[in-house]
């Protein structure tokens, strides 16, 4: 799937969150949203999801307008995993992966659950309630909802947020190996540089509300005059 | 509509009572408690009122209906509270399921949480006070529809305030009932209502559905005519909660609320 976003601007009430901002995302490839806190990164995922109405712009998804066309049919080949958001916690993983492979329409529900289960290596905890998992347990939860419909479209919200570095090392290895398995395009919001460096192909960066600069890593590290993509970050973050 | 997704959000609720005893036990401790408490009061009414002296159980039976009426609306929002609470709200609406099926879903499992409590307690009636509301006949049928028309109703109204007010309507949700019970006249006649209010209660099915009641269980006779009025004023009022509920979901959508919501 191909994303076009085109003037895509969002004010609330007195407050601007996004403005006015244009980018696309290439099919199969993976986009990181960079932004201080505040940016508006989660207002444009919102919107990108259909979740928030734009105040104004257009996102084509595919070509379709997810705001004026079938949204519902649209939300089938997409998916979103944040860790700001959960399962139910009174749930097995199995049963909150049954119930979502259901409401995406999954054909083989039991086979696609445990295939996704070996892979996010969940077995051992899968008749487990979710709301007892630990923070690295949840998270790959949470991916494996995110991904139990094979979405061609999948939005990721600070994915390792929070985690060691060995669980956030194997949800990265994940991600990488999945992209090269299947047809996905991503759009990877993240404060962890160095995740961005290993995982996308470009960044957009947000400030304010602004889509301040774009490229590949490289292309802004070089532009910015900097070793690496946390400096260049904090550089355009500061200002200065 | 798509059955089997409407199928998986109903499983989500009935694994969550499936796998939880204090939920189940909540669910059948209040109707039964209620039985108990409207049982003595309607025995005491029985011995002591020329009104219903030769009606056993008319106060009885309306609690239960009444009750009936409560767990439907509590059921409904309990379950898009549960939601809120376990911070599943924006998985929900980012999946591909129509805000028809979610209401659809919502309905038909709220029946069943309802029944949970309500069966076992209407059944206690019987042996405990000598009152069974399947003495009101095939009519029994009618008002329990309407009522679950009604509760719904409400369920979906306040879950429209809860997307539009975030949480912090929760407080209403557990008023909403508490708030309409005076006009309902369900354990008297609507003539007791001064004449201001009673305009108002005749505009709620409640009173009707109530009135007729107490017709069969007093004269022992049916007129479905009330029936029938308390049923569509309930549809009225159900189409209107569905358009309150989609306004909802539209304003929340336009102030980004679907996002974020939780605890």
């Amino acid at each position: 799937m191909n994303v076009k976003v085109k003037d895509l601007f969002k004010k609330f009430e007195n407050k601007i969150a996004v403005s006015g901002i244009n980018f696309d995302i290439k099919e199969n490839s993976t986009l990181g949203l960079l932004g201080p806190n505040g940016c508006g990164k989660t207002t444009t995922i919102g919107m990108i999801l259909g979740l928030i109405k734009p105040s104004r712009g257009e996102i084509f998804i595919d070509g379709i307008d997810i705001n004026k066309n079938d949204r519902i049919r649209l939300l089938e080949k997409i998916n979103f995993a944040s860790p700001y958001i959960e399962l139910p916690k009174k749930l097995t993983v199995r049963q909150n992966l049954e119930i979502f492979a259901r409401l995406y329409g999954v054909s083989d529900t039991e086979n696609s659950i445990d295939q996704i289960a070996n892979d996010l290596d969940l077995k051992k905890f899968i008749n487990k309630k979710t709301g007892e998992l630990s923070s690295g347990q949840k998270n790959r939860v949470s991916l494996a909802k995110s991904l139990i419909n094979e979405p061609k479209l999948l939005l990721l919200d600070e994915p390792t947020a929070s985690l060691d570095p060995d669980i956030g090392d194997f949800i990265r290895s994940y991600l990488e190996d999945y992209k090269r398995k299947k047809n996905v395009t991503i759009l990877l919001a993240s404060h962890n540089m160095s995740e961005v460096e290993r995982l996308c192909d470009e960044v957009i960066m947000m400030k304010n509300g602004n889509l301040v600069d774009e490229g590949t890593c490289d292309q802004l590290i070089k532009k910015h005059g900097r070793s690496n993509l946390e400096e260049t970050f904090l550089k355009i973050a500061r200002g200065k | 509509m798509n059955f089997s997704k409407i199928y998986a959000l109903s499983l989500r609720h009935i694994f969550l009572i499936k796998s939880s005893f204090p939920r189940l036990l909540d669910l059948l401790y209040w109707p039964t408690i209620q039985i108990f408490l409207w049982g003595f009061i309607s025995k005491f009414f029985t011995l002591n009122s020329t009104y219903y002296n030769n009606t056993v159980g008319v106060i009885l039976t309306a609690a239960i209906l009444y009750d009936f009426l409560f767990r439907s609306s509590i059921s409904y929002n309990m379950m898009f509270l549960e939601e809120i609470w376990s911070r599943n709200f924006t998985n929900l609406f980012i999946s591909p399921i129509k805000i028809s099926e979610i209401i659809a879903a919502l309905t038909l499992t709220a029946i069943f949480r309802t029944l949970i409590g309500m069966v076992p307690a209407s059944l206690i009636a019987i042996p405990l006070f000598g009152v069974s509301i399947f003495s009101i006949g095939p009519a029994l049928i009618f008002l329990l529809i309407s009522l679950y028309i009604f509760g719904v109703t409400l369920g979906l109204l306040v879950t429209a305030g809860l997307i539009r007010f975030g949480p912090s309507f929760e407080n209403i949700a557990w008023a909403s009932l508490f708030f309409l019970a005076p006009l309902g006249c369900i354990y008297y006649p609507v003539e007791i209502l001064p004449q201001w209010l009673q305009l108002i209660a005749n505009a709620l099915p409640l009173v009707h559905l109530f009135e007729e009641m107490r017709n069969i269980l007093i004269n022992n006779t049916v007129s479905y005519l009330p029936i029938m009025k308390g049923f569509f004023i309930s549809l009225v009022y159900f189409a209107f909660g569905i358009f309150i509920f989609y306004l909802a979901y539209f304003g929340a959508r336009v102030r980004g609320t679907l996002i974020n919501m939780g605890e």
